[in-house]
């Protein structure tokens, strides 16, 4: 059965914030540190390596996912966001309501904060969305109020957009 | 070799169909006389758990067979009866026929750890997910479980520990969805090459898990060539998960009460219940006792129903650090109770 065995590597095709990649991904490797270390996509931090902190949190299919805990080869056929493909009006409103100090949790915080604006935000509070997203610093109120400022700002022109 | 040299030997099999995960199972990927010795291959469904292992060094298979290779879409399917093996935690939350048929299913899924994790661990990987015990998760503690001789928990710190099951090695089964299927009489669908793939074994939850006085070194009764395909379960909708924590967003929770009610035609008395704590044992841990005083009772009494919930402590052997955990049992079944009848 050797075309269904992997010996060390993987070929792997994805796309990552839009873009086409084929890669060659060993077996153990994590997603993680692909984008960090193959790609440059530093933006995606590591905080505990173990599914605790969500620093590391990405949307993988728009779901937001722990890169330290998906192995890579795992996205093969899927599609990968990170904040690198995150737009600058999340940034504005984000730094408005003091939703980061030291940044180490921010990039994470962002991914979780853009699962939000994809689906429904009535349907989950942002606390509770924010469940896997450790901050240190900011006491999470800045974040809840720097995202919710967002959301519905994001919404509005959405609307407008709509109904012209 | 280093443990990461070691990782970097991994061999993966990408079975497509369960025959092939079968036959893996049972032969290996190579030809048996290649490697002599060789042990069979770890499953792996998301990966969480045994990337955690690898990281830690406590395990670095030769082999692993990736189950989310698979290509049998009965393995996703989720109904008002079954949930398929690779069902994600978060897909069991969210579903509509699971919400209604057994809420109970749901909001223990719904309850375990944060979304990002929700959103990839499947339903076979949490129920055969190793224990937390730390000194288990540490590699320098060579502890009972992994073959040394003694247990560190007993007179080190125990405080997440087991108050029931009498040792010798004292985890709590780490669980949240075995918890509560145990109260909806479910059983999980195993096959193998020897069983084959058609009529897969049903393996009822009072028998899916061992405790340790029976066997140490796994928390479960499936052979390494069986792989679980799904679960089947019945309809409880007076049913409920509660949990206490030490921090109200995503922690493992200290206690945890699964409750499953059967109430009479009048709405109000209980025909009969099923009981199962989590976090106090280590198998999810049914309470006979609290099941026989609940039935009978007029869930509008109170105290009577209190009176059951205490029973649940009886029986409970605490470690030097973990008696807090019997102030908050019989809290966590009564709530779980209250829940239950909606
Ligand atoms: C930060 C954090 C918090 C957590 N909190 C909780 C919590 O509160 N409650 C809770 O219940 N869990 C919790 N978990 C554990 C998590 O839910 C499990 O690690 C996860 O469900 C494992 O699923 P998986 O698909 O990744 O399994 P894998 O890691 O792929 O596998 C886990 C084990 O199951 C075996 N296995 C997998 N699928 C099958 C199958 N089909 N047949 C036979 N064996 C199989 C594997 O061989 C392996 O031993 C937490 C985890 C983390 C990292
Ligand atoms: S409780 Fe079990 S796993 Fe933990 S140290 Fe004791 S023997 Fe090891
Ligand atoms: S680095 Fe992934 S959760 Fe902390
Ligand atoms: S801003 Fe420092 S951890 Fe959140």
């Amino acid at each position: 059965m050797s075309d269904q065995t992997a010996h060390g590597t993987v070929p792997i095709a994805c796309s990552i914030n839009g873009r086409a990649y084929s890669l060659d991904v060993q077996v153990n490797e994590r997603l993680l540190d692909v984008l960090r270390y193959r790609l440059g996509l530093t933006g995606t931090k590591e905080g505990c390596g173990e599914g605790e902190c969500g620093a590391c949190t990405v949307l993988l299919d728009g779901l937001p996912v722990n890169s330290c805990l998906v192995p890579a080869y795992q996205v093969d056929g899927r599609s990968v966001e990170t904040v690198e493909g995150t737009d600058e009006q999340w940034a504005a409103h984000l730094h408005e309501h003091g939703t980061t100090q030291c940044g180490a949790c921010t990039p994470g915080v962002v991914m979780t904060a853009r699962w939000l604006d994809d689906t429904n935000p009535e349907d989950l509070s942002v606390r509770e969305a924010l469940a896997g997203n450790l901050c240190r610093c900011t006491g999470y109120r800045g974040i809840c109020e720097g995202i919710k400022a967002t959301l519905k700002a994001r919404q509005q022109s959405s609307n407008e957009e709509g109904n012209p | 070799m280093s443990h990461s040299d070691l990782l970097m030997k991994t061999e993966m099999a990408m079975p497509r169909t369960l025959k092939q995960a079968c036959e893996v199972q049972s032969n290996g990927l190579h030809d048996k006389n290649d490697i002599p010795g060789m042990p069979l291959p770890v499953l792996k469904a998301a990966g969480i758990d045994l990337m955690d292992h690898w990281k830690e060094g406590l395990t670095a298979p030769g082999q692993v067979s990736n189950l989310l290779a698979l290509r049998d879409p009965s393995l996703h399917r989720l109904s008002a009866d079954s949930i398929g093996a690779l069902c994600t935690l978060s897909a069991i939350a969210d579903s509509t026929a699971v919400r209604k048929s057994a809420p109970v299913i749901a909001q223990a899924a719904e309850s375990t750890a944060t979304p990002q994790i929700r959103n990839v661990a499947t339903a076979g990987g949490n129920l055969f997910q190793r224990p937390r015990c730390w000194y288990y998760r540490a590699h320098q503690f060579d502890c009972l479980k992994k073959g040394g001789h003694m247990c560190f928990a007993v007179e080190g710190e125990n405080r997440y520990h087991a108050v029931f099951g009498n040792g010798p090695c004292h985890i709590v089964h780490p669980s949240n969805l075995a918890n509560a299927l145990s109260v909806c009489q479910a059983e999980v669908l195993v096959v193998s090459s020897a069983q084959g793939t058609e009529e897969p074994r049903r393996v009822p939850m009072h028998q899916l898990f061992c405790l340790p006085e029976d066997r140490l070194k796994s928390e479960h009764t499936l052979g390494p060539d069986e792989i679980a395909v799904g679960i089947s379960y019945r309809a409880a909708p007076h049913s409920a998960h509660y949990e206490v924590r030490e921090k109200q967003s995503f922690d493992w929770p200290l206690v945890m009460a699964s409750v499953a009610l059967d109430m009479r035609d009048d709405g109000r008395t209980i025909a009969a219940a099923r009981v199962c704590a989590g976090g106090v044992a280590p198998i999810p841990w049914r309470m006979p006792q609290v099941e026989r005083a609940l039935a009978g009772i007029n869930v509008k009494d109170t105290q009577r129903v209190r009176q059951a919930c205490d029973l649940a402590i009886r029986g409970a052997q605490p470690m030097s650090n973990n008696a807090y955990k019997l102030r908050i049992l019989p809290v966590a079944v009564s709530r779980a109770v209250r829940l239950a009848v909606g």
